[in-house]
């Protein structure tokens, strides 16, 4: 059956990024409280990472553009992209924040400009992984409301 | 004031848990926790927010609250609650990415009922929401 082809698809992928790095347990904990009463939790909490997230790089990028960086702020974006990475569990994005904070706290612009680097290569790394997942997700969804109907 | 739980459809006691929080994905995530255990959530994203719902809405039995939130901290709104007469007695709990032990002794010393390390688990969940109950 193709719903379980991509099943498989989809577990092999989200094991591959356990083994990655690029997830941890919690992670797990998050799909573990998605259930038949709430089918698409992961995709929303996923959804609402990448738009932070995506928010909070550029604008960490335009702060690390100043001729004056402000590493108090710089530290605060830092702060929360590493608070929703942790929740999510996407660990190698909350491993690089860590680094990056290090580096903020020294006001170490080579570090931090590195650091922001470090930081968005992991991002985009895990959004296109994160992509697939979800293509492949509403794929399964739509047979399975298909076979219901 | 402070409303009494209601009694839940399966014979548990249903909560309605005020959260707040700044970030969207924390908020997702907590709300998600609640819920799971058959809590009623309801989100808003700063302090001042939380004020405002409290003013129309008094019914709530317990507040979680992250700490670190621009404009108004989570110890800040636990401050307010605690000065107010009609909200005094709501359970608040602090949430914090950071484990800073001044931060958590500040906030139970003022009058929180819990300090939760993020991410939060379903079992520290349980844990707060029995007290209350």
């Amino acid at each position: 059956m193709a719903a379980t082809a991509l099943k498989e698809q989809l577990n092999g992928l989200v094991n591959s990024m356990f083994a990655e790095g690029l997830l941890d347990e919690q992670f797990q904990q998050l799909q573990m409280l998605q259930d038949g009463s709430n089918p698409g939790f992961v995709a929303e909490v996923v959804t609402l990472f990448c738009e932070d997230s995506e928010r909070i790089l550029a604008d960490l990028t335009k702060l690390m553009d100043q001729a004056v960086v402000d590493y108090s702020k710089v530290d605060a974006y830092v702060h929360q992209l590493k608070g929703s990475s942790s929740s999510v569990g996407t660990q190698n994005v909350k491993l690089a924040c860590i680094q990056f904070r290090q580096f903020c706290e020294e006001n170490n612009q080579e570090g931090c400009m590195r650091a922001l680097n470090v930081v968005k290569h992991e991002y985009y790394h895990l959004r296109s992984k994160f992509e697939t997942m979800l293509q492949l997700e509403n794929r399964i969804q739509a047979y399975e409301t298909k076979q219901q109907n | 004031m402070m409303s009494l739980a209601r009694e839940g459809s399966q014979g548990g006691r249903e909560l309605h848990v005020l959260a707040v929080d700044d970030s969207s994905v924390d908020l997702a995530v907590i709300a998600r926790l609640l819920r799971s255990s058959k809590h009623r959530v309801t989100t808003v994203d700063s302090g001042k927010r939380a004020l405002e719902l409290l003013d129309l809405e008094p019914n709530v039995n317990m507040i979680i609250t992250d700490y670190w939130m621009p404009e108004m901290t989570g110890y800040d709104l636990l401050k307010k609650i605690k000065e107010s007469s009609t909200l005094k007695e709501i359970p608040v709990v602090i949430m914090s990415s950071e484990n800073v032990p001044n931060r958590i002794s500040r906030c139970l010393e003022e009058g929180a009922e819990d300090f939760l390390l993020k991410p939060v688990r379903p079992s520290d969940v349980s844990r707060v929401c029995s007290r209350v109950m």
